[in-house]
């Protein structure tokens, strides 16, 4: 039985004072990701039809590097917010939460470490 | 997790039939949502059918002639039936809006009348509002101050900071927004809802108040205010014609420019 008062209920643990840095990173990187999609699509479609040879020419330019490198941080760190935000609204559970909230965490590090490696890899000759 | 199956009292059977008097010439029928916490059954949905010619204009005007003449166990609550205390709110046609407000002639069909979704239902339209309110006392809705008031006068606010509350302070508290919103079924535990969010930007806006920063690091919470994902329902439904995403937005505006 609940006998607490309803503004008891409503205050609840009080304010986290966070969410805001979540909020604009997510804007942030959405204006990031907005050309480097673009130009990442473009290149994509491009190198398809080219030789290994030729991509991996492509992949050592430093340009070409950073921006990918860049894209693919933004690309991650936006779906790891993205994805949070679903999880927070969807699942009510309080430990499946936090361990789904963990479980993508590590899933999408995991995931930009290898993507991050691999363009090092390539472009730094190893 | 997700539940496949709707609970029992989600289950709405159909209820009685009551037709309008031979004779009548413009009619409509209304089917309206009916649950009886007493009676240990499901909720139905009775259809009434009325004569308009008896009738006033307003949906509200419906309700109030079936609950005189044709059904006296019919609840809802309303009160000023001109659309400023906000009781007759309830889900129209499948829009949130003021019964008081909202012409029977908007629509050629059937009308069908439900509580505002989503929120726990006392009896028949009658939604419990409880925590609803305890949200808005939670966020302080008066002028909060260091400084004295004078002593000889009012606080003074210039002519153009008072605009800043225009489209605020009409707000009612119908809570149509907040319960027209889905961030606000799915967690409105934590989540303030559109309507909350609006007043507490009421206050924040407000020239007169020293607690702006108190205010904004009350609502900086990632259920509290975040749970917002612009989905705009709040603003389509107001039936005082407000914008309470504008508000939130602007109270997210506010919380980025104190950090940069």
């Amino acid at each position: 039985m609940n006998l607490r008062t309803p503004l008891a209920n409503a205050r609840g643990l009080g304010s986290a004072k966070q969410g805001t840095e979540h909020f604009w990173h997510q804007r942030l990187t959405a204006i990031i990701l907005v050309p480097l999609t673009l130009w990442f699509t473009v290149n994509l479609f491009l190198l398809s039809a080219m030789e290994y040879n030729t991509v991996i020419t492509w992949l050592n330019s430093p340009i070409n590097a950073v921006l990918l490198l860049i894209y693919i941080i933004s690309a991650y760190y936006h779906a790891m917010l993205g994805v949070r935000v679903v999880i927070e609204d969807y699942i009510h559970s309080e430990w499946q939460k936090i361990a789904c909230l963990i479980l993508v965490n590590v899933l999408v590090l995991l995931a930009e470490l290898v993507a991050i490696l691999s363009v090092l890899k390539i472009c730094l000759g190893l | 997790m997700a539940e496949f199956t709707l609970p029992k009292n989600s289950k709405v059977k159909k209820g009685k039939t009551f037709s309008a008097a031979d004779g009548a010439k413009n009619k409509k029928t209304f089917k309206i949502y009916r649950w009886e916490p007493d009676s240990g059954e499901n909720p139905r949905i009775d259809s009434y059918e009325i004569n308009l010619d008896n009738c006033g204009p307003m949906v509200l005007d419906a309700l109030i002639y079936i609950k005189n003449d044709i059904d006296p166990t019919l609840t809802f609550r309303r009160s000023c039936r001109e659309g400023i205390c906000g009781s007759c709110a309830m889900n129209i046609n499948g829009t949130n809006t003021l019964a008081c407000t909202k012409y029977i002639s908007d629509s050629n069909r059937d009308i069908p009348v439900y509580p505002l979704p989503h929120m726990e239902v006392k009896k028949d339209l009658v939604p419990n509002l409880t925590h609803f309110y305890a949200q808005y006392a939670s966020i302080k809705p008066w002028i909060q101050t260091q400084t004295a008031p004078p002593p000889d006068k009012e606080r003074l606010q210039s002519k153009e900071d008072r605009e800043k509350l225009d489209g605020l302070y009409e707000c009612i508290l119908c809570a149509c927004c907040s319960t027209s919103c889905p961030s606000y079924w799915w967690n409105s535990d934590r989540y303030l809802g559109p309507a909350i969010l609006l007043q507490a930007y009421r206050w924040i806006a407000d020239s007169r108040d020293e607690y702006t920063g108190e205010r904004l690091d009350d609502l900086e919470d990632p259920f509290r205010l975040y749970r917002c994902h612009t989905i705009m329902n709040c603003t389509n439904t107001c039936p005082k014609g407000l914008n309470p995403a504008k508000s939130i937005a602007e109270i997210k505006k506010l919380l980025v420019n104190r950090t940069l």
